[in-house]
C-alpha cells in the first residue's frame, strides 16, 4: 500500500459513508403517501437512486415524506437545494427521472417541462 | 445505493440492552417491507448515551431513537421508512421543555460535545476498515512516513502540548523524546488499555468503536520513537473490544496497513494484542510489562523508567488508548489546531464518563476546561429525581469526591489535584444526598484493598486496616480517634507503597473526611447515618394511620419479623428480629413504613 492507492481506497469507500454526514447541495423528497404509493413513487425512487448511483453523484440526499396534497400530480418529487430553493416535479415516470439527475441534480438546471412549480424561501 | 442508514449501537452498553436483536428485527422487517434495497442497516460503536440502549441514528435525518428493542422494529420500520416521519414514541425529550428531540443537533447532551477522539465512534462501522479510511484513516501514518521524520513528528506532538490520557498528564512528546534519544534496540510500544475503575469506560468505548485509530497512533509512535513491534495491553472482560481490536489488526495487516515495508518506506511495525485477567495493578505500567511478558502483574520500583529499561528490559513506551487516539487528529490537523483548544496549562479535550445519580449516564467528550457545573447539569442533565447534588468522585478509587461548593471548578490536572482529587481516567460518579459518604469511601477502600497486589505490606496491611475501621464505624462501632487513626494510616500508606494504587487508595478517604467530615463523627459519636445508608444504623416503623393493611411489607418481610397489630388489619414492625434490609420500606406504596437514623439517643 502506497499513498496513491490509499487515496484511491479513500476516494472509493467515501461514498458509502459521505451519507451521514450531512450537509448536502440537494435534498430530493418523494411524496410517499398512500396516492404517491398507489401511483409508483416507491420504483420511481428506486430508478432515481440507481440513476444517482451509476453517475457518481455524491452531494445529495434522498427522503420521503407523507401526502403533499395534489393526489392526481403523483408521483410527485421536491428537490430542495441547500440556498432555499425548492422545485416541485410531478407525473414523474422512470424516464423522467433519470432525466431529473442528469439535468438538475449533475447540471444544476431545472427540467422545465416537468416543473410545476418553484419557491425561493 | 441507499437512501438512508440505520445507524445502530453496538457498544457494551446497548448490546447488553439487546441491539444485536434489534438489528436482526431491523434486516427482517425491511426485507419484508421490501425496503431493504433503500434502507442500509449499520452497526457502529458506542454514541454515548449508554442508558437510553439500545439507541439509533438515522441518517441523512438526523433523528436519534432510544430504547429501540426489537419489539418495536415493526412499528419503526412503518413510521421512519414507509411513511417518512419519525416515530414519536422513540424520540428522547428534553428534560427542561419536555418537548421531543427531532434530531441529534437538537439533543444538548450532543451538542455540548467537541469530538476528537471520538468523531468516527457511532458513525462508522467499527469492523469495516473501508468505513475508517473513507474518514481519512491511515493518511496520517503515510503523511508521516513519506514525509516527516522522526524528530518532526515528535516535535510537533510536543507543539501540540498532548498530555497522557491515563491520568498523570505527562506531555506526551516529552515522553516520546526520551524514548527516541534511547540508544538501545530494540524498542517497543505499548497501548495500556486495563482500564478498570468502577464508573469508567472511555477506553472501551474508543476501542470498541474505532481500534483503528488506536492502531494508527500506534504506528505513528512506533515510528517517531524507533519502535517496530507493539502491544496492546487489555483486559478479557472487554470481550467486544478485544474481539474488535482482533478484526482489525487483521484488516490493517491484510491491506499492508501493518508489517512489513509500510507504505514502502522500510518502515516495519508488527502489533499484537495481549489479554490480561482483569487485575487493576495491571493498569501500572511496570506491572501491566510484566503482565505483557508473561509474568505475574506487580509493579517494580521506578527507576528505572520504561523508556530506560521496560520490556525485556528494552526501552519501552506505555501510553493510554486516549492518548494513542488523540495522535491522528494531531498529524492530520496540526499542533497548533490543538493547541488552540483547551486551557493554558492543558490543551485539547478529555472523554468523560458521566456515572451514578446523573440524568445522562454515557460518554462524552468535552473541551479541557469545562467546568464540573457544566460537564454535570448541562451535558448530565443534573441528578435524577429532583434530589439534591451532594458531591462527584473523579478519578475513581485513586480519585477524591468534591463537593458542591467547587462545582464552578474548571476540569484539569491541575485544578482537581488541588481539590485533593485527580482526573485519573475521567470517571466521573455522582453522589447526590441520598448516598452516605462513609459508605461511599468504604466502597472505594474495599475495592483497593481487594486489588491490591500484595507485593509491598503499606498498601496490603494498610488498605486493610482502612477497610476494618471504615466497616466498623459504618455498623455503628466506631470509636473517637477512628477518625484520628484513619488519617495517620492514610499518610503511611501514601507516603510508603510502592507503586500508584497504593499512593492513591486512601484519597477517597482524605477526601470524604475533608469535606464531609461531619458524616463520620455522626456515625462515630451518635451512632447516626444521615444519609439513611447505614444498616446498622437504620430503624424501620411503620406509620399506623398511613398503613392500609395491604401486607405487601409482611410477605417482602424475609426474616417475618412484619405481623398485623394485634387482630386489627394494620401491621407493625416487631424490632428484635427486624435485619434493617429495608425491603418493607421498598415495596410499602403508601410511604408508611418510615427509615429514620435516630441515633443512640432513641435506639438506646
Amino acid at each position: 500500500m502506497n499513498l496513491e492507492e490509499l487515496k484511491k481506497l479513500k476516494d472509493k469507500a467515501q461514498r458509502q459513508v459521505a451519507l451521514r454526514e450531512g450537509n448536502k447541495k440537494y435534498r430530493v423528497v418523494f411524496s410517499m403517501g398512500t396516492s404517491g404509493i398507489a401511483a409508483g413513487a416507491r420504483e420511481i425512487m428506486t430508478t432515481m437512486l440507481d440513476e444517482i448511483d451509476k453517475r457518481g453523484i455524491d452531494d445529495v440526499e434522498v427522503a420521503v415524506t407523507g401526502e403533499i396534497g395534489l393526489v392526481d400530480a403523483e408521483p410527485m418529487i421536491r428537490i430542495e437545494e441547500a440556498s432555499g430553493e425548492k422545485v416541485t416535479y410531478a407525473k414523474v415516470n422512470a424516464a423522467d427521472a433519470r432525466k431529473i439527475v442528469t439535468e438538475h441534480l449533475e447540471k444544476g438546471k431545472i427540467v422545465e417541462g416537468l416543473a410545476v412549480g418553484k419557491v425561493k424561501e | 445505493m441507499k437512501r438512508t442508514h440505520i445507524l445502530v449501537c453496538t457498544g457494551t452498553g446497548c448490546t447488553s440492552a439487546g441491539s444485536f436483536q434489534t438489528r436482526d428485527a431491523l434486516l427482517a422487517e425491511l426485507e419484508k417491507r421490501g425496503l431493504a434495497g433503500e434502507v442500509e442497516v449499520v452497526e457502529t460503536g458506542c454514541m454515548g448515551r449508554c442508558d437510553l440502549g439500545p439507541v439509533s441514528m438515522v441518517h441523512p435525518d438526523g433523528t436519534f431513537y432510544k430504547n429501540v428493542q426489537a419489539a418495536e422494529v415493526p412499528k419503526l420500520v412503518d413510521e421512519h421508512f414507509l411513511k417518512g416521519r419519525a416515530y414519536d414514541k422513540l424520540l428522547p425529550t428534553d428534560p427542561e421543555t419536555n418537548h421531543l428531540i427531532k434530531t441529534q443537533a437538537d439533543f444538548t447532551f450532543f451538542n455540548r460535545q467537541l469530538r476528537i477522539v471520538r468523531d468516527n465512534c457511532g458513525i462508522i462501522d467499527p469492523e469495516k476498515i473501508d468505513e475508517y479510511i473513507a474518514r481519512d484513516g491511515y493518511l496520517a501514518l503515510g503523511k508521516v512516513l513519506t514525509g516527516m521524520t522522526p524528530e518532526q513528528v515528535t516535535d510537533e506532538i510536543k507543539a501540540s502540548g498532548l498530555r497522557g490520557r491515563g491520568g498523570a498528564g505527562f506531555p506526551t512528546g516529552r515522553k516520546w523524546e526520551l524514548m527516541r534519544l534511547a540508544p538501545v534496540n530494540p524498542k517497543y510500544v505499548v497501548c495500556n488499555a486495563d482500564e478498570g475503575d468502577p464508573g469508567a469506560f472511555m477506553n472501551r468505548s474508543v476501542l470498541e468503536g474505532d481500534p483503528h485509530s488506536v492502531i494508527e497512533g500506534m504506528a505513528i509512535g512506533a515510528y517517531a520513537m524507533g519502535a517496530n513491534r507493539g502491544f496492546i495491553y487489555i483486559r478479557a472482560e472487554y470481550g467486544l473490544a478485544v474481539k474488535r481490536l482482533h478484526i482489525a489488526i487483521e484488516q490493517a495487516y491484510k491491506l499492508g496497513l501493518l508489517g512489513k515495508n509500510l507504505f514502502g518506506t522500510g518502515f516495519d511495525f508488527e502489533l499484537e494484542v495481549r489479554i490480561g485477567a482483569g487485575a487493576f495493578v495491571c493498569g501500572e505500567e511496570t506491572a501491566l510489562m510484566r503482565s505483557v511478558e508473561g509474568r505475574r502483574g506487580q509493579p517494580q520500583p521506578r527507576p528505572p523508567f520504561p523508556a530506560q529499561r521496560g520490556l525485556w528490559g528494552k526501552p519501552t513506551n506505555i501510553n493510554n488508548v486516549e492518548t494513542w487516539a488523540t495522535i491522528r487528529p494531531i498529524i492530520l490537523k496540526g499542533a497548533k489546531w490543538f493547541a488552540s483548544i483547551g486551557t493554558e496549562k492543558t490543551k485539547g479535550t478529555k472523554v468523560f464518563c458521566l456515572a451514578g445519580k446523573i440524568n445522562n449516564t454515557g460518554v462524552a467528550e468535552l473541551p479541557f476546561g469545562t467546568t464540573l457545573r457544566e460537564m454535570i447539569f448541562e451535558v448530565g442533565g443534573g441528578v435524577p429525581n429532583g434530589k439534591k447534588f451532594k458531591a462527584v468522585q473523579t478519578g475513581g478509587p485513586s480519585g477524591g469526591v468534591i463537593p458542591e461548593q467547587f462545582l464552578d471548578t474548571p476540569v484539569e490536572y491541575e485544578t482537581l489535584q488541588k481539590l485533593g482529587s485527580i482526573m485519573g481516567s475521567g470517571g466521573m460518579v455522582v453522589v447526590d444526598e441520598d448516598s452516605c459518604m462513609v459508605d461511599f469511601a468504604r466502597f472505594f477502600m474495599e475495592f483497593c484493598c481487594d486489588e491490591s497486589c500484595g507485593k509491598c505490606p503499606p498498601c496490603r496491611v494498610g488498605t486493610r486496616q482502612m477497610l476494618n475501621i471504615l466497616n466498623r464505624i459504618c455498623a455503628g462501632q466506631g470509636e473517637l480517634d477512628d477518625i484520628q487513626k484513619l488519617e495517620d494510616l492514610a499518610a503511611m500508606v501514601k507516603d510508603t507503597s510502592l507503586c500508584g494504587l497504593g499512593q492513591t487508595a486512601p484519597n477517597p478517604v482524605l477526601t470524604t473526611l475533608k469535606y464531609f467530615r461531619h458524616e463520620y463523627e455522626a456515625h462515630i459519636m451518635d451512632k447516626r447515618c444521615p444519609a439513611r445508608v447505614c444498616r446498622d444504623l437504620l430503624h424501620f416503623e411503620i406509620d399506623e394511620p398511613l398503613c392500609k393493611g395491604c401486607s405487601l411489607c409482611a410477605r417482602a418481610c424475609p426474616v417475618q419479623t412484619i405481623a398485623r397489630v394485634g387482630t386489627q388489619k394494620k401491621f407493625e414492625i416487631h424490632e428484635e428480629k427486624c435485619i434493617h434490609c429495608g425491603a418493607c420500606f421498598e415495596v410499602c406504596r403508601f410511604d408508611a413504613v418510615k427509615k429514620t437514623s435516630p441515633g443512640m439517643l432513641v435506639t438506646a
